[in-house]
């Protein structure tokens, strides 16, 4: 394995064990997202408050609107995806030209 | 940081929406700019754009027991400047409170805000200061990621402390509460984020290295 495979695989596993170790070591926490905690906190500020709007669309299940943030980080990952993937390409076909002159490659 | 809709009194609601729509516009002729004079730019634009949309739709557990979501905005800002980041984190928000209601629609200015406006400039200029005193470009760039995710939180926090001051301590305590639920789980995603800034210029320094050179990211 050469030093920049090395470091990539370092850099996923960093990653990837930075939000591992929480949910392994964490034991029974119910990881409640921080904008909803922010809603309590407000609540408590000012238990008369009333959010004076509501969402244009009606209340998800949770299943469903986790399935709507799974279409978001697909289609962000789909298009990033496709933009890398056109760059290495286009460096492949870049090198491969440069590499080896017309009518010279090898037989 | 998506302030949830109808959460922040309208006075409040108006101040930020009045605050952010300069930026977004501004933002706005910067992308299309950027498009008209350097079309080769559409890919990368688009690549930043993405990392975003990715990014903060993932909600990552932290050590506080709570979980949270990165931002992706720094890489952009890196890149194209960061006014470019408060156009697409702006759409990023706008289609997340239209169809995910996450956010929304009264609380679009606030949290274009930090997310879009505050998060890309204090991570540019994060990214600005670590090269400038000699740091390298992945140095830059993880500092400028992490920063720029912080960033948003700690805004999103103050204007939370400023709509909701606590009765005895004031802006001052309120602002200790908020920074209390964002700030902590925050740091272990800033940083995540900021070794997922350091992946994806390390792809880019091999296969985008012409747009880099012209964006002087990297030295030709």
């Amino acid at each position: 394995m050469n030093r920049r495979t090395l470091v990539t695989v370092l850099l996923v596993l960093g990653v990837v064990a930075l939000f591992a170790v929480p949910l392994i070591a964490g034991g029974p926490a119910e990881y409640t997202g921080t904008d909803n905690q922010a809603t309590t906190v407000i609540l408590q500020q000012d238990p008369g408050y009333r959010p004076w709007f509501s969402s244009v669309i009606p209340p998800l299940s949770p299943s469903v609107e986790s399935g709507l943030f799974a279409v978001q980080a697909a289609l962000g990952g789909g298009v990033l995806g496709y933009v890398l993937g056109r760059l290495r390409g286009r460096r492949a076909v870049r090198e491969s030209g440069s590499a080896t002159l017309p009518g010279t490659e090898p037989q | 940081m998506h302030i949830a809709e109808g959460f922040l009194p309208p006075a409040h609601a108006i101040g930020w929406t009045v605050a952010a729509a300069p930026f977004v516009v501004h933002g706005a002729r910067a992308v299309v700019r950027e498009v008209r004079e350097n079309p080769e730019s559409t890919l990368l634009l688009g690549a930043a754009g993405a990392f975003t949309f990715v990014l903060s739709a993932i909600k990552l557990p932290s050590v506080t027991g709570s979980s949270s979501h990165p931002t992706g905005t720094g890489a952009g800002a890196i890149l194209f400047r960061p006014p470019v980041m408060a156009l697409l984190g702006t759409v990023v928000l706008l289609f997340q409170a239209l169809l995910l209601a996450h956010g929304g629609l009264t609380t679009l200015g606030a949290n274009a805000f930090s997310m879009a406006i505050v998060g890309p400039w204090a991570g540019y200029g994060a990214y600005r200061l670590t090269r400038g005193l000699g740091g390298g470009l992945l140095p830059g760039v993880f500092a400028g990621m992490a920063v720029a995710d912080l960033a948003t939180y700690v805004t999103t926090s103050l204007q939370l402390a400023l709509a909701f001051p606590d009765a005895s301590s004031g802006f001052a305590g309120a602002a200790a509460k908020f920074l209390g639920v964002f700030a902590i789980t925050q740091i272990p995603l800033a940083i995540g984020e900021g070794l997922l800034g350091v992946l994806l210029f390390r792809v880019l320094t091999v296969n985008a290295r012409p747009e880099l050179e012209r964006l002087g990211v990297l030295k030709s």
